[in-house]
């Protein structure tokens, strides 16, 4: 194609990918399949999500086992009543670790990820790398992210293929009878809502 | 056919080219029914503009890591799940 647009992203930089995505949604707009709201809407809904709102799902659960029995029956359901609007027509599934059980997320086809809740995933999330080794070594993963479960845990994959979108339901950290729910929701990682660690110990928040 | 929670299955090793979300590992390899998640439009047609209808039928499907990797480094009761569409399996012989 010899007609060349130059869309300069902020930093002097053009990927590929990002001119074939601008060239794309000229497409779309000049064919009117698409409208400049709708743009902008999505990307504003994507905004609005992120780990913050699977911490507070996670903080309730833990102060509250009548949400924690709805949460894990009923994802979506879970997340509205805290105000969220989890519209997608994929499922949301709750798994909840245990002294027993731990969960760990991944999805090897593409990047599946609760995205309808806690917003874009992490870059890591997405690499080859971790969709690869995350089914096949999910113990060497974690360790690499300085976490290791407990002797006698067994370790569980889940690996998204299809139409549900995971998220683990931590452990709650020993120590923090006596935290709020909101303080509760600041120990509450988003990795530990993919399962590779598990949540901060409130002394290491107290620390900064 | 219908699979009901416990019944041991065959991930089909078939090479249907295009869209499929049957991962190329589990191919071939025997699991166990964990639950029916629900039916949703076949991804396979939805991929490329049909309705996929009628809906097909998702379940969760265990393995042993052990099952999967003849090298696994870990205990034998570490478990992988994946959603696998009932197209996708067949009936097993013998138990887990």
């Amino acid at each position: 194609m010899s007609d060349h647009h130059s869309h300069q992203e902020p930093g002097g930089t053009t990927s590929p990918y990002a001119a074939r995505i601008r060239a794309i949604e000229a497409l779309l707009l000049e064919k009117g399949i698409l409208e400049e709201p709708e743009v902008q809407d999505s990307i504003s809904y994507m905004e609005a999500r992120s780990p913050a709102n699977g911490a507070k799902l996670v903080a309730r659960a833990w102060v509250d086992p009548d949400f924690k029995a709805l949460l894990l029956s009923d994802g979506k359901a879970a997340a509205s009543e805290l105000g969220m609007a989890p519209q997608h027509p994929a499922e949301f599934i709750v798994v909840e670790n245990t002294p027993e059980v731990h969960n760990l997320i991944v999805c090897t086809l593409c990047s599946c990820y609760p995205r309808a809740i806690l917003g874009r995933p992490p870059d890591w999330y997405k690499s080859f790398e971790y969709r690869s080794r995350a089914v096949r070594e999910p113990r060497a993963v974690m360790r690499e992210f300085g976490f290791e479960p407990p002797e006698g845990v067994e370790v569980i994959v889940h690996d998204s293929t299809a139409d549900v979108r995971y998220m683990v339901l931590p452990i709650r950290p020993p120590d923090t009878e006596d935290l709020s729910e909101e303080d509760l929701a600041r120990l509450v990682t988003r990795d530990s809502l993919v399962g590779v660690s598990a949540p901060r110990s409130p002394s290491r928040t107290s620390r900064g | 056919m219908t699979f009901e929670p416990g019944e041991r299955v065959r991930v089909l090793p078939s090479e249907k080219p295009g869209h499929v979300r049957t991962p190329a590992y589990l191919k071939g390899k025997v699991g166990w029914v964990e639950s029916l998640i629900g039916a949703f439009p076949n991804p396979e047609e939805l991929a490329y503009g049909h309705s996929g209808l009628p809906e097909r039928p998702l379940y969760k499907v265990g393995f042993r890591q052990t099952d999967l990797w003849k090298d696994y480094r870990g205990p034998a009761e570490d478990f992988l799940y994946a959603d696998i569409y009932e197209h996708w399996l067949k009936p097993e012989r013998g138990t887990t």
